[in-house]
Parts: C-alpha cells; structure tokens; sequence
C-alpha cells in the first residue's frame, strides 16, 4: 500500500515527554511519538491503558503534567479544546457529546453556524450542507432531527459529521467504530482514506483490530500509560498486536458453544410497536444464547426496549415458561425475570456521578436493605464483580466518570446482572471492551448460560455473534427476516437476510 | 482486588468541597464573627441565632430532597403562611370545645395534613401535569398566599390559646424547641439519605432520570414524595412560627422563606442541577445565613443591605462550586 503522499512526509505532531497524572497517579508516562501527516495514526491497548487520556491532551480536554507538544515544528500549549480547533485538530471523543435537545444539524454547526449579515442564522444553508455531509457518509439522517431520537450508532455518525465540517488538520476519533455495524464501519473506514487522501492525518482508537489492521498506516501500542511499540501496521498480525496490548500470549476468544437445554423460557409473539417493530415472534430456550444481528435500524435495540417495557407495544404478547406477562416498566421486567443491558452506557447504563459501588447495585438495591442499606453486603458485591471482571478503579468508593470507557462498560453489565435474572438482554456487551476482557466476559457469559440463565445477545460485531450464538435472528426494517442455525449462521448467511437479499421483503 | 498502584488519595476534590466545604466556611465565619464583636459568642447570642434559622432550617431540610431530585420548590414561603394560618383557626374553632391540650393536637394534625397535601398538589401538577418545577411551584407560590389573604381578609390570623406559644417558645436543657427539632429532623433526613433506599433512589433520579428509569426505579414516584417531604417540613415550620407568635400574619408570615431554603440548600453544597447533596451540609448553610444575618446587625448594617450580602453569599457558593467542577 502507497501510505504518504510524497513531499508531505513532514511530522504534524510530534510528543515529548508527555505524562499525565491524576492526584500523584501516573497514567501515561513519558509518550514519545512523531505523527506524520497524512497517515493513519492507531492507538491500541487494554481498558484503562490510557489511550483516551493521551488524545484527550491532543484534542485540549486535559493539560500534560509533563512533556510538550510540537504541531508542525512547533511548540504549542493547547490549553482547551478552542485552541485545539484553531490550529486543526479536530477530536471526536469516545462518549456521545451532543446537545440532545438540539437537532441534528444545529448540533453538527454548534458554534461554527452560517450567518445571514451579522445575526440571522442561515438555518436553510446549514441544513442543505448537513445534508450533503451525512450523505456523503451514506447515511440517511434527517438534518432536523431530534438528538434525542437518534440510535448511539446515528450519534456517532453525526459526531463524525460534525468533526469533518470544519476541515480539519488533524481528525482524532476514539472508538468512533463502538456500536457501528459492519456497513457504518465499512464507509468510515473509507472516509478515513479518503481524508487521508486529502493529506488530512487521521488518529484512531479501537479495540477491533481488524480494522486497525486493516486502515492504519501505523499502530502505537500502550500498556499501564508506556508505549510497548509503536509499528507500521503490515508488518503486524491481529495476533501480534493482541499480543503486545496485554503483554502474554493469547489463546482462542471464544469459549466453546453450549447446547440449549430444551425448554421454553421466554417466548414472544406478534410484538410489534408503532413505526419500528411489526410482528416479531421467537422462543428462548432455557440456556441459549439467542443473537440477534442486523443493520443499524433494523429495531434490535427497539425490540429489546419493548421486551422490558419502555416501548409501548401496538400488539403481541410476551410469555414466561408459558404464561402471558404483563411488561409495561423495567420494573415489571425485573419481576419477571428479565434484565437488559443497555447499548447505550452514559445515556442509560450506568450514573456517573454515582461510585462502582452504587452503580453496581442500583437496580438490584432491594437485595441489600431491609430498612437501611447493609453497606458491608453492597461493597462485598461490588468487590466481587471487580475481581470478575477485572475492573480497573483506583478504589470501589471512585466515581464511574474517572473510570476508562471499558470499565465503564464492565460496571455497567454488573449492574445488569446483580439481580439475577433468568432472561438476559445483551445489547452490545462488549463495546469498548478490549480483547483480553472481551474473552472473560464471552466465558462469564457462557459460565452464565451453563447455569441456566438464557441470553440474547444484540450486537454489531459478526465475529461476536458467529462465536457465541446458538440460534441467530436477522432483523430487517422491524422484522425477524430470518432465523439461522448451526451451519447457517456465518457472515454471508446473515448479511443477505441484513440486507434483503433473503428473507420475507419488507 | 484489581485495585493497582493507584493509592486512595485520588479521591476527586469536589467530593470533599461537598462534604466539608460549607463547615470550613463556618468555622472561618464564626472565627471572623467572635473577633469583629464579642457579644457574638455569649451563648444566649449562638441560641438565637440556631432558633432563628430554625424555621427555614427546617423547610431547607426538605427542600434538599426536593433539590436533589432535580426539582425545586417556590411555594414554600406562602404554603407556611397558608398551614400557619389554617392551624391557628383549627385551634381557635376547637380551643372551646376540647380543652386546649386537645385542641393543640388536632390543630397540628390537620397543620401536618395540609403540610402533605400542599406538597401532593405541587408533586402532581409536576410529575402526572408535567409542568416544570419551577413554574408549578411559581403558580402554587401565588396561589397559597392568595388563599391566605382571602380567609384572613389580608389581616392576622390569632390564636386565642395561651398554651399553644409555650410550644414555640419553650426550651429543653435550654435549647429552644425549634431548635432540637430541627436537628432531630436532620439526623433523620440524614440517615434516609444516605444509608436508605428511598435516599439512593432521590440521587438517582436526580443524577439522571433515565438511566434511572431503566434500572426499574418509579422515578415519578421518587420525584413526587419529595415534594411530599418538603411539605412535611413546612408544617412543621409553620406549627413552630405560628406558635411563637400565637399569631400569623398573612402578609409578612414565610416571606422570602423561599430564598432562604434554597439559599441554604446550595451553600450546604448541593447542587442545583441535583444528583448529589447531604444533609449536614444545608445545615451548616442555614447556619451560615443566620451569622451573616446577626453579625450584619450587631455592627449595624442597614437591614436593607442585607439581602445584598445574602445574595452575593448565594453568588459566591455557586461559583466556588463551579470553579471545583
Ligand atoms: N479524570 C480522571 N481522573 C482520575 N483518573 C482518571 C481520569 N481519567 C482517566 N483516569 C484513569 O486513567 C486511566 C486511563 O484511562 P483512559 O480513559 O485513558 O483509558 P483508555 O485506554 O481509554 O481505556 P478504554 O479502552 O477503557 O477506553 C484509567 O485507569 C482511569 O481510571
Ligand atoms: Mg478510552
């Protein structure tokens, strides 16, 4: 691969010494690196490793404690992210960032909007470009949409859209490809080289390293805040980088499949709800892991907020071992059995301002009290989802904002199961989670399974779904298209039933 | 435990500032105070000023449930006129008939029923109306003291007990009534804050509400007991003030206690966008008012200024807050 356009082999950024501490705690320690212009710049590593940290010192969010930063020969202070924005650096951050009651293309020109003379704004040229723009990245977005009303994975792509507005130098993106399916992440991965193209540098967070592998002109690995390495991308296996991010060999991520155990748990027929769900209808076996794939809107998070009550339903039933339930609140969901774990970690998941210990048992709480909470009982739970899932907090009395993404995540699915359910509902229960904690939850999952807890699985990640599902549900415009099983369910199978090519039209 | 290499010390700052940023500036309030005048720290002088902030002590107890949450409550102010009012005439109506003890006693009853049923008519309107706390509760501002001019004709309400003052005036081991009862009522409110559900549960919603929701939590409910709570607390700050006085004027009675509440709420720590908050806190807030107020007086400030320095102090808190964030 042509990776630099000649003459333009020139360093936009280059890093020396950079560390950053947080009260006496170092979590990057002494980064040096020369960022090219026009490259594809990666930047992998374990949950906490530190990748956001270092980007949020390029994008202005965080000042180094040590160190400086040169931008094209030199030195600059970037004190906030304003100054970020002057000099081209152009960063879209790993949680959704958007004013939810602000529409699409208002979010998308925040601060930078078309004016009329001195005042007016120029709402009808700035809907026209947004547009164009979220059309250029084949998605089918209305500019005069609600934030609000937008799927996590239509959010991204709006970021995306708003970062590229303003031509930027630089374009920092931390794990923009989180909650996208393969289509979202196939035209970003294309605009990113395009841009690059365009001798724009490009720098990408990720902990799908297949795509890593497959955009990236160069991949830094960091380990506890140090760089491991820093190498150009060919001359790296997926194994290779894996490898380096968690220091120790690897074995094979998914654990073996698990055979259903033969009854009924959950079975649901006809569900459907207003405009994004029509007649769905599939059983759940006790113990199986029941995947459910499909495109962006294709009503898998839909289906999964009317299963535990948020969504009103127009009609269909919901059945437990046989018997019809009424679900018209999570609470109602929870009595019956039936836990969700949202896509969707800041927004619904998890409360940042609360610690891990409140998060952890803020759905379950009423196992913990009888009149006053048993403290001692709710740290003990706490402390053994940190073990199991090998949380990375510098105490479980820390808030969850000073908690890394995949942390987060860790935290928030401990909150999903602390009240023990019978049907789980996974929707996107990897994301952001990187491939070493990736495994343990798959075998946390299947060690779930085992014990007869039964699991749908919703996500954007084929590999994930291949891996670990037993029977698999393709979703299309609301519609079950189709259900795979054994030898059926691979890329090609779910991708025609994803798009239409198989399966009942719509 | 996977807790590595990263010591305790980390514990953000802004949690400190809310656990102990308003007792620091009492102590050096009260340090600066027994300097600037002597008198301040004779102890009949630390009484009043603990008894005198009693009455929006209390309702600041409350209106931190309701803050919390991520609501507001206006109406406060009036809603202690209107059961202040309201419990004077119980008494007057029942004084003859069941002996004063008796009457004493349905008199606060019915206080403390009202006390709940304004708050219910605020929850209401903004949880099932889905009026916006603020507004709501500006409507029901203007509503509860109208009620009160129109039974009293705008003229005082008076009780014609002569034991009902004993209550507000009288002391145990020497601390005034009110007093005690606004710290028993914070060791309470403290505790159900912190170590209950129901206290879990007002953060929760009030950090935010939808992730609230989805983790099974009635939010609407939770939203609507608080005003519940701060209903309570007027009550019982309306039965202690109109005891006091044996009177209540349905002009003057709980004017601005409003700002005071809210006032003491934020000083303590709490923010107004809610989530997080603690009872101790709007204690020292209170507090805090009530020796800004004493000390202005006692070196002679016009009492007009005094608002002045109140709402710079009200200013002053929000933007230390701000900066720690
Ligand atoms: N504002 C903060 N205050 C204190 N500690 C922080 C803060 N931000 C991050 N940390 C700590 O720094 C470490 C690195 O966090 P960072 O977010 O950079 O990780 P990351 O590599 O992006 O991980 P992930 O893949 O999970 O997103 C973590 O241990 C985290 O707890
Ligand atoms: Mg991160």
């Amino acid at each position: 691969m042509q990776s630099r356009m000649d003459g333009m082999d020139g360093v936009i950024i280059k890093t020396a010494g950079i560390s950053k501490e947080f009260s006496g705690v170092y979590v990057l320690k002494d980064i040096n690196v020369e960022i090219r212009r026009g490259e594809v710049f990666g930047i992998v590593g374990e949950n906490g490793a530190g990748k956001s940290t270092f980007i949020k010192i390029l994008g202005g969010t965080y000042t180094p404690s040590e160190g400086q930063i040169f931008f094209d020969g030199k030195p600059v202070h970037i004190r906030d992210a304003g100054v970020a924005k002057r000099i081209g650096i152009a960063m879209i951050p790993q949680e959704v960032n958007l004013v939810s009651d602000l529409n699409v293309y208002e979010n998308i020109f925040l601060g930078n909007e078309y004016r009329v003379g001195a005042w007016l704004l120029d709402k009808k040229k700035m809907m026209s470009k947004a547009r164009e723009l979220l059309h250029d990245l084949h998605t089918d977005i209305a500019p005069d949409e609600r934030i609000d009303r937008l799927s996590v994975a239509q959010k991204r792509m709006v970021e995306i859209a708003k970062a590229i507005t303003h031509d930027p130098k630089v374009l920092i993106m931390d794990e923009p490809t989180a909650s996208l399916t393969q289509y979202e992440i196939d035209v970003l991965l294309d605009l990113m080289r395009r841009l690059k193209e365009r001798g724009v540098t490009v720098i990408f967070i990720s902990h799908r390293l297949k795509e890593v592998k497959r955009v990236c002109d160069r991949v830094m690995v960091l380990r506890d805040g140090e760089t491991v390495s820093i190498d150009s991308a060919t001359d790296l296996s997926e194994h290779e980088i894996a490898k380096r991010m968690v220091g120790r060999e690897l074995d094979t991520i998914f654990p073996e499949k698990v055979e259903a155990q033969g009854t009924t748990v959950l079975r649901v027929e006809g569900l459907s709800v207003k405009g994004v769900l029509h007649d769905v209808s599939f059983d759940l076996k006790k113990g199986e892991i029941l995947g459910f794939a499909g495109l962006i809107g294709a009503g898998r998070t839909e289906l999964a907020e009317a299963l535990i009550g948020v969504r009103r339903k127009t009609s269909g039933k919901i059945l437990v071992h046989d018997k019809e339930c009424v679900v018209n609140s999570p609470g109602d969901a929870i009595r019956h059995g039936i836990a969700y774990l949202s896509e969707d970690r800041q927004g619904i998941g998890i409360l940042t301002s609360f610690n891990l210990v409140a998060n952890t048992t803020l759905v379950s709480l009423g196992k913990y009290c009888r009149l006053l909470i048993n403290a001692r009982k709710e740290r003990e739970k706490a402390r053994f989802y940190v073990d199991a899932f090998n949380i990375k907090a510098p105490s479980i009395e820390t808030r969850l904002e000073f908690l890394s993404g995949g942390n987060q995540q860790k935290v928030s699915l401990a909150k999903s199961l602390d009240p023990g359910p019978e049907v789980f509902i996974l929707d996107e229960p990897t994301r952001g989670i990187d491939v070493n904690a990736k495994k343990e939850i798959y075998d946390f999952i299947r060690q779930l399974v085992m014990s007869g807890i039964s699991c749908i699985l919703i996500s954007s990640e084929l590999e994930e779904i291949i891996g670990m599902c037993s029977r698999v549900a393709v979703m299309r415009d609301g519609r079950i298209a189709g259900i795979l099983e054994g030898d059926r369910i691979c890329e090609e199978e779910i991708m025609y039933y994803a798009t239409g090519l198989k399966g009942r039209a719509s | 435990m996977n807790i590595r290499a990263i010591p305790k010390k980390m514990v953000p700052k802004r949690l400190d500032y809310e656990r102990f940023g308003s007792l620091y500036a009492l102590i050096l309030l009260f340090i600066i105070s027994s300097i600037a005048s002597p008198y301040f720290l004779q102890l009949q002088n630390i009484l009043n000023i603990l008894r005198q902030v009693s009455y929006t002590g209390i309702i600041a107890l409350g209106m931190t449930f309701v803050i919390i949450s991520g609501g507001i409550d206006l109406s406060v102010g009036s809603m202690t006129a209107l059961v202040g009012g309201i419990v004077i005439l119980t008494l007057n109506k029942f004084g003859g008939e069941i002996g004063e003890i008796g009457a004493i006693v349905v008199a606060i009853v019915v206080g403390m029923l009202l006390g709940l049923v304004g708050g219910a008519a605020n929850g209401l309107i903004i949880t099932v109306g889905k009026v916006a706390p603020f507004v709501a509760t500006l409507g029901t501002m203007a509503i509860f003291r109208s009620l009160t001019l129109y039974i009293s004709n705008a003229g005082e309400f008076r009780s014609a007990s002569s034991m009902y003052p004993e209550l507000g005036m009288g002391d145990l081991i020497g601390i005034p009534v009110p007093v005690w009862i606004m710290l028993g009522l914070a060791v309470v409110f403290h505790i159900v804050l912190t170590r209950t559900r129901y206290g879990r549960y007002v953060c929760a919603v009030g950090s935010n509400e939808r992730v609230a929701r989805y983790a099974a939590i009635k939010t609407e409910v939770i939203r609507f007991t608080s005003y519940l709570v701060v209903g309570l607390t007027v009550a019982v700050s309306a039965v202690l003030l109109s005891s006091r006085l044996n009177s209540i004027s349905s002009t003057n009675a709980g004017l601005n206690f409003e700002l005071d509440a809210i006032a003491a709420v934020i000083i303590g720590g709490t923010p107004l966008t809610g989530g997080s908050g603690t009872i101790p806190g709007t204690v020292f807030g209170a507090i805090i008012l009530g020796i800004i107020n004493n000390m202005l007086n006692m070196l002679g400030v016009s009492p007009y200024l005094q608002g002045t320095v109140k709402g710079l102090v009200i200013i002053g808190a929000v933007l230390i807050q701000g900066k720690r964030r």
